[in-house]
C-alpha cells in the first residue's frame, strides 16, 4: 500500500550516510585534551543528523517516523498507527514512512528534533502531530479527518466527477 | 537494561506531585519486566491545553522515567472531562490498551 516508503527510507540511508564521513573525522577530537565530560556523554543533534531529520520531514506531506515497516511494523503503537492512517485514507503517494530501527541515529535524533520521548511520530506539512495516544484520540474525535482533508492528503472520492463549468 | 526502579506507584506519586493530578491510574502492561505502561492521568493542569501540549506536560513531568522504559501511553482529562466520561459511560475506560495485544506490549521481553 505505501510503496514509497523504500524510496523514502533510501533517501535518508544516502543523507546518513553522507553523514558518516564527517563524524569519522572528528574521532581524533577524542585523543585531544579531555573536554568537560558533559560534552562527551550529553548527547546533542547534530547538525548533519537534523538536516537529514529536516529532509526526511519535507520528503512527503505526510511522514510517519516507526519501528518496522507499514508492511510489518514492529511494534503495536506503530501498527495502530499505521492502521489509523490507513482507515483514514491517506494517499500512498502523499505519504513516507521511515524506519528508525534501521538507523540508530535517527532513532535518537528524532527524539530530540521532535522534543518526543516515544516512536512513532507523525508529521503533517512538516508539523509534528503527536504520537500513537493522539493520532488513535484524533482519529476517535474526528480531528484527524479534519486535518487530513484540509491538507488534501486523502485519496480522493471515486464518486466524484470532473465539474462542468 | 539495567533492572528499572520505576513501579505504578512510583509514577502515580511523581504524577500526584508534579503534575498535581487529582486521579491518576497506572497499569504495568510489559508482563512484568516493568518497562511499559499505560496511565490515565486527571489533572487541572491540563484545562485549556490541546492534546499535544498535554503529552508535552506529562512527557516533561516525567523525562527520566519515560527514557529509561519501554513503552508509554498516556490519556490526558481534566477533571469535567473525567467526569463527563463517567457520567456518560457509567463509569472511565481507564487507561488505554491501544497498541497492545491483549494489554501487553509486542516486543518488551525480547
Amino acid at each position: 500500500m505505501f510503496s514509497r516508503t523504500i524510496l523514502s527510507r533510501q533517501l535518508l540511508r544516502q543523507s546518513a550516510s553522507a553523514v558518516r564521513p564527517a563524524a569519522a573525522r572528528s574521532i581524533p577530537a577524542f585523543a585531544a585534551p579531555p573536554a568537560p565530560a558533559s560534552l562527551f556523554f550529553r548527547r546533542l543533534l547534530s547538525d548533519q543528523t537534523r538536516q537529514a531529520i529536516d529532509k526526511a520531514v519535507a520528503s512527503a506531506p505526510v511522514v510517519l517516523f516507526m519501528k518496522g515497516t507499514p508492511e510489518t511494523p514492529q511494534c503495536g503503537f506503530s501498527r495502530a498507527t499505521i492502521q489509523v492512517l490507513g482507515l483514514q485514507g491517506v494517499d500512498p503517494e502523499k505519504f513516507a514512512a521511515f524506519n528508525v530501527l534501521e538507523d540508530a541515529e535517527l532513532r535518537q535524533g528524532i527524539k530530540e528534533y521532535s522534543d518526543w520521548p516515544t516512536i512513532p511520530q507523525l508529521y503533517v506539512d512538516k508539523e509534528f502531530v503527536g504520537g500513537c495516544d493522539i493520532i488513535v484520540s484524533m482519529h476517535q474525535s474526528g480531528e484527524l479527518a479534519n486535518l487530513l482533508s484540509e491538507k488534501h492528503v486523502l485519496v480522493k472520492e471515486e464518486a466524484e466527477e470532473p465539474t462542468k463549468e | 537494561m539495567a533492572e528499572s526502579s520505576i513501579t505504578e506507584s512510583s509514577i502515580k506519586a511523581a504524577l500526584e506531585e508534579r503534575l498535581k493530578a487529582i486521579h491518576v491510574e497506572v497499569q504495568d502492561m510489559s508482563g512484568g519486566c516493568g518497562q511499559a505502561f499505560t496511565t490515565l492521568i486527571v489533572s487541572l493542569e491540563f484545562a485549556g491545553k490541546n492534546s499535544l501540549k498535554r503529552h508535552r506536560l506529562v512527557n516533561a513531568a516525567l523525562k527520566e522515567e519515560i527514557a529509561q522504559i519501554h513503552a508509554w501511553t498516556a490519556k490526558c482529562q481534566t477533571p469535567e472531562e473525567y467526569q463527563k466520561e463517567q457520567a456518560a459511560t457509567g463509569g472511565n475506560d481507564g487507561p488505554s490498551f491501544e497498541g497492545t495485544s491483549g494489554g501487553k506490549v509486542d516486543g518488551v521481553q525480547q
